[in-house]
């Protein structure tokens, strides 16, 4: 596995992240992983003490993971947002965009084809988790 | 129509730019097989029986004159001159090559088109009433919803990796032209105490286990529309199922779930969503609603038509509807000719088509879902000469809504998930009903077949559907009667044991029989059939 | 007997394996026996071809033929389009294989 690389340039959260359950159980942790389809919605009365929530994608066709890291965004999450596993370069922005700001691809990225990826759209159509403004608000100041 | 601005054409354009450079690395070899699929899909493009196809998207199913003569261009530079246009108002191209794909989407960009999640698990292109902004039954015209919504889905970044495909369809009738609550979100914008708004069904599809959408809320004010859709889309990406394909559309969670539990996650979801300044101001629905706006038609146009060519007067008759401004009609080319295949059309028929639309039809046309081609605005005037030209062109069949007017799927012919031929059992019956008296004799009968059970064909919504099975290695084709895919929504029943290909032109013959020989003054087949049940056609066909 | 078929990548023309290469005409193709699964891991590697997989197939008058319709049908065209048939193959043409 390739060592997570965080977008901002800041460093990686290095504590290791507690499975959910463990979390839920002795929430005493800071970093917490979520698997797919695990309910983001459950670590929201943590938020705000939590540096590091890591989301697996057990596959890159399961979904489930953008919808849970924007769910932490909406919620107010600052800390560092890991996607984890099976991370492709295809992904990136959409990744990014849902607020995910560090990847540990299970296969190292060529750093080329990330900054190629996430350089490549000069506009988004909706609001998403980033702070990027929708055509619609571009369109309409 | 809608026309792009430089965002909406800067976004086309870096598409196709992303696009080559996948293409590039699939053919270097940084992606597997694996990995380049849903990005090809994700750009319409499949491995279909013979060749990579593309289906190419057609908003709402409404396009320009430059659009289609582009589509036209593109069958003969990069396929073999045609293309098939679909039920989901798209057109496919059944013989392209992967390396030259990057260049047709960059001819495609030209013209403001592009093939942009029209597959893949993502939001696909959103239909609409092909007779949008011309019938006088609509309340409003319901495109700019629909292109309010493709822009919201487009490159959606938490919508892109559903459990399953996802398709809208936006209606703004009672009368339902686009199979809308056979859709995974079904809208229909209607008109509440003076307020405009939308209503919203979920959880209806075709496919193997079909399914007619539940209303799952009266009344969505429109500037509210989007977050609404993205609630609705949030609680299935999160709960959708993803252990079995064949469960995985939000039908099944709809269904599972139970309609209740599911509008009350879905408003739950909503309310998370309030605040988070999702939907785009008023002022864009107004902007984009400028694009919609009326042609400039002429007052004072003569209603009358001269009939004395009777091969006129019978297409007027079957292939003309009404349009909501004087001195109009709605004209309906059929992509239907005895022995031809459903939804084809040649280069040289997409070019006239084009040139008509740009004629007589204010350089507009639209995609049917029963895959025929219409012209929203000739003047009733110039019927007549439009019919001649589509006549010599063999685009003038008048048989708009008969037994002869068949969706088929491709089928075994091209598909590679088919499991019968779909195309030779539409001929076959196309040519044994081929007399257009006998036709209309008949009377509005809507006959459907697929070729598998994932119903591209839309067979569970034929007044008579066909459904083709293999059967240890051979076709066969199970008989369906009853469903319809209108407002009046209901879902075909099988009769019994299917047929072989002459067997099942038989059969469709002999519930024919049996609806001309018991209908009551007025019925349609599917009204015989609804009063009777399906016994009598059962004893006809098995007994 | 069995053969070996597949996509040809860059164009995604129906392909049958000869023995040492493609050839676009089934009548080319060559039975395969144990050692296919390899001949499909190495040109997937050497991407030649997308995918490939093996179908059953008999010797006929019109020379090989898978036996299932769906192969067959890949093999000679959509029925309902004999024009778009691919045309036999010239034996002195040998730009037919790829």
């Amino acid at each position: 596995m390739a060592d997570p690389v965080h977008l901002d340039g800041e460093a990686p959260v290095e504590e290791p992240a507690v499975t959910l359950d463990a979390f839920l159980d002795q929430p005493d942790a800071t970093a917490v992983r979520l698997e797919d389809g695990e309910d983001a919605r459950k670590l929201v009365p943590y938020i705000d003490r939590l540096s590091l929530i890591e989301i697996g994608f057990s596959a890159f066709g399961d979904g489930r993971g953008y919808s849970a890291a924007r769910i932490l965004r909406e919620e107010g999450f600052t800390g560092e947002l890991r996607a984890q596993g099976d991370v492709l370069v295809d992904q990136l922005t959409f990744m990014r965009r849902c607020g995910f700001d560090s990847f540990a691809p299970e296969k190292p990225l060529n750093e080329k084809d990330v900054e190629t990826a996430l350089a490549r759209w000069p506009h988004v159509y909706q609001p998403a988790a980033d702070d990027r403004k929708p055509i619609w608000s571009k369109r309409h100041g | 129509m809608y026309k792009y601005d430089n965002y909406d054409q800067e976004m086309v354009d870096t598409r196709v730019a992303e696009f080559r450079d996948q293409v590039e690395r699939r053919i270097a070899g940084k992606l597997t097989e694996d990995q380049f699929k849903p990005l090809r899909l994700m750009n319409g493009l499949y491995l279909q029986l013979h060749a990579y196809m593309l289906r190419v998207a057609i908003p709402y199913g409404t396009l320009s004159g430059d659009q289609m003569r582009m589509l036209a261009t593109i069958a003969r530079k990069y396929d073999r001159d045609y293309g098939h246009f679909t039920t989901r108002q798209n057109i496919q191209y059944n013989w392209i090559k992967l390396e030259e794909a990057p260049d047709l989407l960059a001819d495609l960009a030209t013209v403001e088109m592009h093939a942009i999640q029209t597959s893949g698990n993502c939001i696909r292109n959103i239909s609409s009433d092909q007779y949008a902004g011309a019938a006088a039954d609509e309340i409003v015209d319901p495109r700019p919803y629909a292109e309010l919504l493709r822009q919201w889905s487009s490159f959606h970044p938490e919508f892109s990796f559903l459990p399953r495909k996802f398709k809208i369809a936006v209606i703004a009738a009672d009368e339902d032209r686009a199979a809308m609550r056979l859709h995974d979100i079904g809208i229909q914008i209607v008109e509440q105490n003076g307020e405009i708004g939308a209503r919203f069904y979920a959880g209806g599809g075709m496919g193997r286990t079909p399914m007619i959408a539940p209303l799952i809320r009266d009344f969505v004010s429109v500037d509210e529309l989007v977050s609404y859709s993205e609630a609705i889309l949030r609680v299935y990406n999160r709960h959708g199922r993803r252990d079995n394909k064949y469960k995985a559309r939000i039908k099944i969670l709809v269904h599972e779930m139970g309609a209740e539990e599911f509008i009350r996650q879905v408003e739950e979801e909503f309310a998370h969503l309030k605040g988070e300044n999702i939907d785009a101001p008023a002022a864009e629905l107004e902007r984009i609603k400028g694009y919609f706006a009326d042609p400039a038609f002429e007052d004072g146009l003569a209603d009358e038509i001269d009939r004395s060519d009777p091969d006129f007067a019978v297409w007027l008759d079957q292939n003309v509807h009404a349009h909501k401004q004087p001195g109009y009609a709605i004209a309906v080319i059929s992509l239907k000719p005895v022995g031809g295949i459903p939804g084809d059309a040649s280069s040289a028929q997409m070019d006239l088509m084009a040139d008509l639309a740009e004629r007589y039809s204010f350089d507009e046309c639209r995609v049917t879902h029963s895959q025929n081609i219409v012209l929203p605005h000739v003047r009733k005037q110039d019927l007549y000469t439009l019919w001649q030209q589509l006549d010599e062109a063999g685009l003038a069949t008048p048989n708009l809504d008969l037994v002869s007017d068949i969706i088929a799927c491709p089928g075994l012919d091209y598909c590679s998930l088919a499991n019968a031929r779909s195309i030779p059992v539409a001929q076959k019956i196309a040519q044994r009903f081929s007399d257009i008296g006998r036709q209309k004799e008949l009377g509005e009968l809507k006959l459907k077949i697929s070729g598998c059970i994932n119903a591209c064909g839309h067979h569970h919504a034929g007044h008579i559907g066909i459904l083709g099975v293999d059967r240890r290695g051979t076709e066969n084709y199970q008989l369906l009667l009853g469903g319809s895919g209108e407002e009046d929504v209901s879902l075909a029943k099988i009769t019994g044991p299917g047929f072989d290909e002459d067997g099942i032109v038989d059969a469709v013959e002999k519930v024919t029989d049996v609806y001309l020989a018991q209908r009551d003054e007025g019925e349609r087949f599917l009204d015989t059939y609804r009063r009777l049940g399906i016994d009598p056609f059962k004893e006809a066909l098995y007994g | 007997m069995k053969i070996l078929t597949g996509n040809d990548l860059k164009s995604g023309d129906v392909v049958w394996w000869t023995g040492y290469d493609w050839s676009r005409h089934v009548s080319d193709a060559a039975p395969v026996h144990d050692g296919a699964t390899d001949v499909i891991a190495r040109e997937i590697a050497r991407r030649t071809v997308s995918d490939a997989y093996i179908v059953d197939a008999e010797k006929t008058d019109a020379g090989v033929l898978p036996v299932h319709i769906k192969e067959k049908i890949r093999a000679t065209g959509p029925t309902v389009r004999v024009d778009l048939k691919l045309a036999p193959p010239d034996p002195a043409a040998g730009n037919w294989v790829i």
